[in-house]
């Protein structure tokens, strides 16, 4: 008894301490901050929020690439970030102070932020929430995304002319609609050029998680599989395929650094021109709330450029097939779909409406895997 | 020559500066880290600027009410997860697996939740912290009783359970549980207000506040006044002894853990219910991690767990605020590591003590 008010005391002092260590510290800078505030009262403010760090080298970092882009291009803003948010408790927060503190267009860019921004857009009319990926909006609150499936069909081209096995691995992160509707896309791409060759999917159910990713990767390769594809944040699937001296695909950024004789492409995240555009509509009073679902012509979604293995009539091929995609000639769910049992899904003719892509949970004919239900 | 040399009783002067150099410690890491960051930024940085950002934090965390109420939220569950392994850490029983305990106490909570929407609250609140608790504790007796009974290694098989517990929970949220309205997102429906704990005002400082303090008191009392409390104590300190004094290890180690997984699994009932109101993935952003470093900075004394979480609930909070002025999230993470490596460092000198040899003391 006597010990544990000896700790709380100390404990309590500890609290005292650090406090008047702060505070003591704080007076001055703080006071220079706000000078510089003051200076910069007209500048736009703009914060973004990543669900994982600026350096994963994936999902996070394409949006803070596209960031620095919109930064370069619109010099007269100042913008904020906020990383590593988890999307649990820390989400509410983080975007209410950032609200707090003058931010006028917050962009949200992981999907678990979905009710957290609706709730604190409430609070803030006259901020202009931006989700990324998510489904719910509000006169202050839009969604977007791009239709980074169909940037995945153009590198299933890559994959099923490049595969001799006739196998082709794919490293998924969690079974939702958009990793589904990307192992579609892509299966789609590669079936389009090699009608025998199967994708076969494994689930690592995470992010980001270099190990598990890299053994996922390799755990296909010594299945057969001579190309990986992946939908996760770290290359880890390409540096398996480096290893094995095989080839892979790569995810939201150009991933041919960290596997440079494995990448044969990546399908990337091109955020940067939709952040101009969004900020300066905003900004010239323009912008109403709606749901952006970008397509390739916006070039919000791309192949980042070939590694030198690719021979120049595959290049060639793509070329031709983003053009047509480009000019909606085509689109990758076009009918007819068949399911992996061989039921059609969508009939010769049809069209596959954004709805139902946006739910996909059916895995397309040539996919072997499961979606857990 | 140095020796060292073992201390017949921890010192108390040790008791009462290792967690306070701990905490200094861990900061002057942190302000190096900071310092070394900025001299690579092309603004440069002097160590004012680091600093300030430690005032930042404080200001974030402690500011302004908001500030103050929103690191209450955070430190709820560090509460409730700290008391909780702090119980079975005093008997020496290395509970890793308070995260999965958090999981599955939200899952029992949820379960409720989501099976009989329509009950009335009277019913609901209290049948989802019953639900809480029982499935935290089940959950942790699943490497309690081999640890019982056939000495299982218990830090390994709690820690395993984790990622058991969150797969389990994501099983339900991408199949049986996921809301028809959710786009085939995995997020559950979200709760009726009927189960959603009440909160202070218009803030988010939920009822979970007043669980971790009853459970602080009662463990406090239990600890301090009771038998068993005497029994989890000595069981600890000396299994050899308690065995002679026919203590009843075997027990009390499936007692201990069950009440340890218990009050975890009420953290994630209260997150569950009163913050996020569905359930979702990410709920715990490692509450029951960070809930070891809270229970060992406070010494697993009951109200310095407490406020030790508060202490941590605030460095996270003010982590994220001072992230606006361009300070890296990594400096929090680096900061808690950096403290639970300093207290554990000075338990080694509160145990032996360094003797010089030629001052003329005795050896051992």
């Amino acid at each position: 008894m006597k010990l544990s008010k000896k700790i709380l005391t100390i404990v309590f002092t500890l609290v005292l301490a650090v406090a008047l260590v702060g505070c003591g510290s704080q007076e001055k800078p703080k006071a220079a901050e706000e000078g510089k505030k003051d200076a910069a009262t007209d500048k736009l403010k703009v914060a973004f929020i990543y669900v994982g760090p600026v350096g994963d080298g994936g999902y996070s970092y394409a949006h803070d690439l596209g960031r620095q882009y919109l930064v370069k291009e619109m010099p007269d803003i100042e913008t904020t970030i906020v990383e590593s948010v988890p999307e649990g408790a820390d989400s509410e927060r983080v975007l209410t102070e950032l609200a707090e503190k003058g931010n006028k267009i917050i962009f949200a860019t992981s999907f678990g932020y979905m009710d957290p921004v609706i709730k604190v857009a409430q609070k803030y009319p006259d901020v202009k929430f931006l989700h990324c990926s998510g489904y719910k909006t509000a006169d202050n609150v839009g969604t977007y995304f791009g239709r980074m499936y169909q940037a995945r069909y153009l590198s299933g081209i890559v994959a099923g002319k490049t595969t001799k096995t006739n196998t082709i691995g794919y490293v998924a992160a969690f079974p939702i609609p958009e990793v589904v509707r990307g192992i579609n896309a892509f299966t789609q791409g590669v079936r389009s050029v090699n009608p025998n060759a199967k994708v076969n999917v494994v689930w690592t159910n995470t992010w980001y998680d270099p190990a598990a990713e890299k053994e996922a990767g390799k755990s296909l390769l010594e299945t057969g599989a001579d190309v990986v594809a992946q939908h996760q944040d770290t290359p880890g699937p390409q540096q398996a395929a480096e290893e094995k001296g095989k080839f892979g695909i790569g995810y939201n950024s150009d991933m041919s650094k960290m596997a440079p004789k494995a990448v044969l492409t990546s399908a990337v995240w091109n955020w940067g021109p939709y952040y101009v555009n969004t900020v300066k509509a905003i900004k010239e009073g323009t912008w109403k709330s709606d749901q952006y679902w970008g397509p390739i012509s916006d070039n919000i979604v791309d192949l980042a450029p070939f590694g030198p293995m690719v021979p120049e009539d595959v290049k060639q091929l793509v070329e031709t097939k983003k053009q047509e995609l480009i000019e909606g000639k085509f689109d990758v769910f076009d009918g007819p779909v068949k399911d992996q049992t061989g039921k059609e899904r969508v009939a010769a003719g049809q069209k596959m409406s954004d709805a139902d892509m946006l739910s996909f949970d059916w895995f397309v004919e040539g996919v072997e895997g499961t979606i857990p239900k | 020559m140095i020796k060292l040399e073992r201390r017949a009783a921890p010192s108390s002067m040790g008791l009462v500066l290792i967690p306070v150099i701990a905490v200094f410690l861990a900061l002057i890491t942190g302000a190096i880290f900071l310092y070394l960051n900025g001299l690579s930024s092309p603004k440069g940085i002097t160590w004012g600027q680091v600093f300030a950002v430690y005032g930042g934090m404080l200001d974030g965390a402690f500011g302004s009410t908001y500030g103050v109420s929103e690191t209450i939220v955070k430190a709820i569950p560090l509460m409730l997860c700290g008391l909780g392994v702090s119980m079975a850490f005093r008997m020496q029983l290395w509970n890793i697996g308070a995260e999965g305990q958090f999981y599955m106490g939200a899952f029992g909570a949820s379960w409720l939740a989501l099976t009989y929407p329509e009950l009335p609250v009277y019913l609901m609140l209290p049948g989802m912290v019953l639900l809480g608790l029982l499935c935290g504790g089940l959950w942790a007796l699943i490497p309690g009783i081999p640890r019982a009974y056939l000495g299982v290694n218990e830090t390994i098989t709690t820690l395993m359970l984790n990622y058991v517990a969150i797969l389990w929970v994501n099983y339900f949220i991408f199949g049986p549980w996921k809301d028809p309205q959710g786009m085939n997102f995995p997020l559950s429906k979200p709760f009726e207000p009927s189960a959603v704990l009440p909160t202070l005002g218009s803030s988010r400082v939920h009822f979970g506040l007043v669980f971790a303090l009853a459970i602080a008191v009662l463990l406090w009392f239990v600890l301090k006044q009771s038998r068993w409390g005497y029994e989890v104590t000595v069981i600890g300190e000396s299994p050899r002894t308690a065995r002679y004094a026919g203590m009843n290890i075997k027990k009390n180690i499936i007692l201990v853990m069950f009440v340890s997984g218990a009050i975890a699994g009420l953290a994630g009932m209260a997150e569950v219910s009163a913050i996020t109101q569905r359930m979702q993935q990410g709920l715990s952003p490692g509450y029951g991690y960070t809930a070891i470093i809270v229970a060992w900075l406070a010494k697993l004394n009951p109200f310095a767990i407490i406020l030790v979480a508060i202490l941590l609930g605030a460095l996270q909070v003010g982590g994220y605020s001072v992230q606006t002025t361009g300070v890296p999230a990594a400096i929090v993470f680096m900061i808690q590591g950096a403290l639970l490596f300093f207290v554990l460092g000075g338990e080694f000198f509160n145990r032996f003590r360094i003797v010089l040899k030629n001052q003329g003391k005795v050896e051992v």
